[in-house]
């Protein structure tokens, strides 16, 4: 018999019920809750009269609506106001921890769950977001979900679910000087295309995945479901059990010993069987951009941009002609040819302390080109925050001309102030490139933090590996 | 939820890959706690010629007159036709409460994003996948005929053209249940407790760190 999956054994430990229609009851060891998907989950617990089954498995924040400028009063947006204040009351309602808009501990919750050893190696982690799959980077199964399971897993710890399918995604060789966690993912998306992982747990592997601090491998989860998958996940390794050593709610003394013990069974064993396997020399990938509307239409810097009449299938052609009509960008041009309006250093995919160093490496001794509107750097949290500034990264940033903002996912989505113009490009740290998601006609570049930094300071996109 | 009853509807083509949940219902509109109300919402960007704001009246808007849902043929539509990938991008169920909103009964796509396939059927939506032979067909069929209606029998798992002729479909034997009965997942998960509990029990003593860290 084959061995097993990572996947599998996470499933397997889970499984409360098996029923005879092929779904089963798997138990949430973990939900993190944030102010917009979760109030409507929160009325239906009243409405129907229930209480959350377990006060401990739920922490949470608010991320999405929260100025990152002056928090010393309410916040100006009535609307985003009411939605972080109904997140607070709700919380406090029903006892669940939170860390509110002005702790310290607040952030983007992709960001604060491990940073504070609330999300596990073997745990089920589930948060009405689909960047969950961040949290897979530990060895843990973790997805986003809908509202209504949000209430689901509130009200009965559980969700109904078929297993999906398992996919393992190996990046082998070695990265280049340069190329990040955030080109790998990008290079992977670019590849299987962005439904490439619908219906599949991925895992992602190779000397490549082996090779990436925890952090990277949370870029690289953080982003599978932009090609399509919900779940992402990275093996257990000895920098997994680093990672959590000393954390606010990681397990301590012999309570850690048996977790660790535990966790150093959460790989795939040799001879498992993935349903798909896809592979890519790391060695090979470049500094990417994405030029167009969907997570696949991404190049490498020095890439010249597709010609839609040379795509073979129609769908696509016309998916691409509409991306090209509505970044304003024309096909043969490479990147260099494009000037960001605005840079955005974020984000639960680059919002992390290795970001923020990596983007101040770029912007150390340079500054802000005349031609780039804004460039603002928003943390992943209040306590990455405090570190950068620690490390003097805050004073690099504002002299080179950066904005140096409070936490929260700011204007990866712009649901609070931090949002492009009509018509406005932006080298962006963040994860989707959808029309209009970071603004009205707002024009989104993807990119890692060294690239945005280097696309600030030079007034074009650029290959940061050339930046003199 | 309502039970989900067979149906005649008009059908809508939006001819194009990859809708993302920003293009279904855009963000500034997630800021509302509530579950209702964002039908007039629905494509925002693509439907109207402005950006559309929170709690703005939309009767006075403009509207883009290009677009599907504006086109006076299409009024009244229940039934979605829409192309590969739809629903791609965040977990906001949003999405389907905007289309369930504006009137959809159901989208007919070759594939859906696995999220809001999920989403879908907790909110009386049936996403229903075909081939993309199939979809290809419905558009022509659709675009050619004026007032074009289609009926979709969930029981019987078919979708009736105007000839008579039937698409029949699959659909999960759970979710298929539960919509059909209008069932409540949190009240039949319930009916489980015993088990839950037992699978905690025993949870507690294999992992005990996974329990009462947070409090």
């Amino acid at each position: 018999m084959a061995g097993k999956t990572l996947y599998d054994k996470l499933w397997e430990a889970h499984v409360v019920k098996q029923r005879e229609d092929g779904t089963a009851l798997i138990y949430i060891d973990r939900q993190l809750l944030h102010e917009v998907t979760s109030p409507q989950a929160f009325e239906g617990l009243r409405l129907a009269g229930r209480k959350p089954w377990r006060l401990d498995a739920n922490i949470a924040t608010p991320d999405h609506n929260v100025p990152t400028t002056n928090r010393s009063g309410p916040i100006e947006d009535e609307v985003s106001r009411i939605q972080v204040q109904t997140l607070d009351d709700n919380c406090d309602e029903f006892g669940i921890l939170e860390f509110k808009m002005n702790d310290a501990r607040q952030g983007i919750v992709h960001v604060m769950g491990p940073e504070q050893g609330a999300t596990l190696p073997g745990m089920t982690i589930v948060c009405g977001d689909s960047h969950t799959a961040t949290h897979g980077a530990f060895g843990a199964l973790a997805h986003g979900i809908g509202t209504s399971e949000v209430e689901h897993v509130l009200a009965t710890q559980c969700l109904i679910q078929k297993k999906m399918k398992s996919m393992l995604i190996k990046v082998d060789g070695e990265l280049g000087a340069g190329v990040t966690a955030k080109d790998v993912v990008l290079a992977i998306i670019a590849k299987i295309g962005t439904a490439g992982g619908t219906g599949y747990a991925i895992e992602f592997g190779g000397s490549v995945m082996q090779s990436l601090s925890m952090e990277g491998r949370m870029t690289v989860c953080n982003m599978a479901i932009e090609g399509g998958a919900r779940a992402g996940m990275v093996a257990v390794d000895d920098k997994t059990i680093e990672y959590f050593k000393g954390r606010p709610f990681s397990p301590k003394g012999e309570q850690w010993e048996q977790a660790v013990e535990y966790w150093r069974t959460l790989h795939s064993d040799a001879d498992a069987q993935f349903d798909a396997v896809v592979e890519l020399d790391g060695s090979q990938i470049k500094p990417q951009v994405s030029w167009g509307t969907s997570p696949e239409m991404v190049v490498a810097i020095d890439e010249a941009l597709p010609d839609p009449a040379a795509e073979s299938d129609p769908v696509k052609a016309e998916g691409m002609r509409r991306a090209y009509e509505y970044m304003g960008l024309k096909p043969g041009i490479t990147m260099g040819d494009v000037v960001p309006d605005r840079v955005f250093i974020g984000s639960c995919t680059n919002s992390r302390i290795e970001d923020l160093r990596a983007a101040a490496e770029v912007a150390k001794g340079r500054k802000v080109s005349a031609k780039v509107k804004q460039a603002m750097v928003v943390p992943g949290s209040g306590l990455v925050k405090q570190q950068a500034e620690a490390e003097g990264l805050d004073k690099i940033f504002m002299e080179a001309g950066f904005e140096w903002r409070e936490p929260g996912c700011s204007m990866c989505l712009a649901m609070n102030a931090d949002r492009l113009g009509d018509g406005e490009h932006c080298a962006s740290t963040s994860n989707r490139n959808f029309e209009g998601r970071q603004g009205y006609g707002g024009r989104t570049h993807l990119v890692s933090p060294a690239m945005a930094a280097a696309a600030a300071v030079a007034g074009r996109f650029v290959d940061v590996r050339e930046l003199n | 939820m309502e039970k989900f009853t067979p149906f005649e509807g008009i059908v809508a083509p939006l001819d194009r890959a990859n809708v993302d949940t920003d293009l279904i219902i855009p963000k500034q509109f997630l800021k509302s706690i509530k579950r209702t109300g964002f039908g007039p919402n629905l494509f925002d960007e693509l439907r109207y010629l402005d950006e559309g704001q929170p709690g703005q009246d939309c009767s006075n808007r403009p509207l883009n007159p290009d677009f599907v849902l504006n086109k006076p043929r299409y009024k009244g539509a229940s039934v979605l036709l829409a192309r590969r990938n739809f629903g791609c991008g965040s977990s906001r169920e949003h999405a389907p409460w905007a289309l369930t909103d504006f009137g959809f009964r159901t989208v007919l796509a070759p594939s859906f994003a696995d999220i809001f396939f999920n989403n879908s059927f907790k909110n009386g939506l049936l996403p229903i996948v075909l081939s993309e032979e199939v979809i290809d067909q419905l558009f022509k069929e659709t675009q050619a005929a004026e007032g074009y209606r289609l009926t979709v029998d969930l029981a019987s798992q078919q979708i009736i053209k105007p000839d008579g002729s039937t698409i029949a479909f699959e659909v999960d034997p759970f979710r298929k249940h539960c919509l059909l009965e209008g069932l409540d997942d949190i009240g039949l998960t319930l009916q489980d407790a015993d088990a839950i509990q037992e699978y905690e029990a025993k949870r507690r003593q294999t992992a005990p760190w996974l329990f009462d860290a947070i409090k």
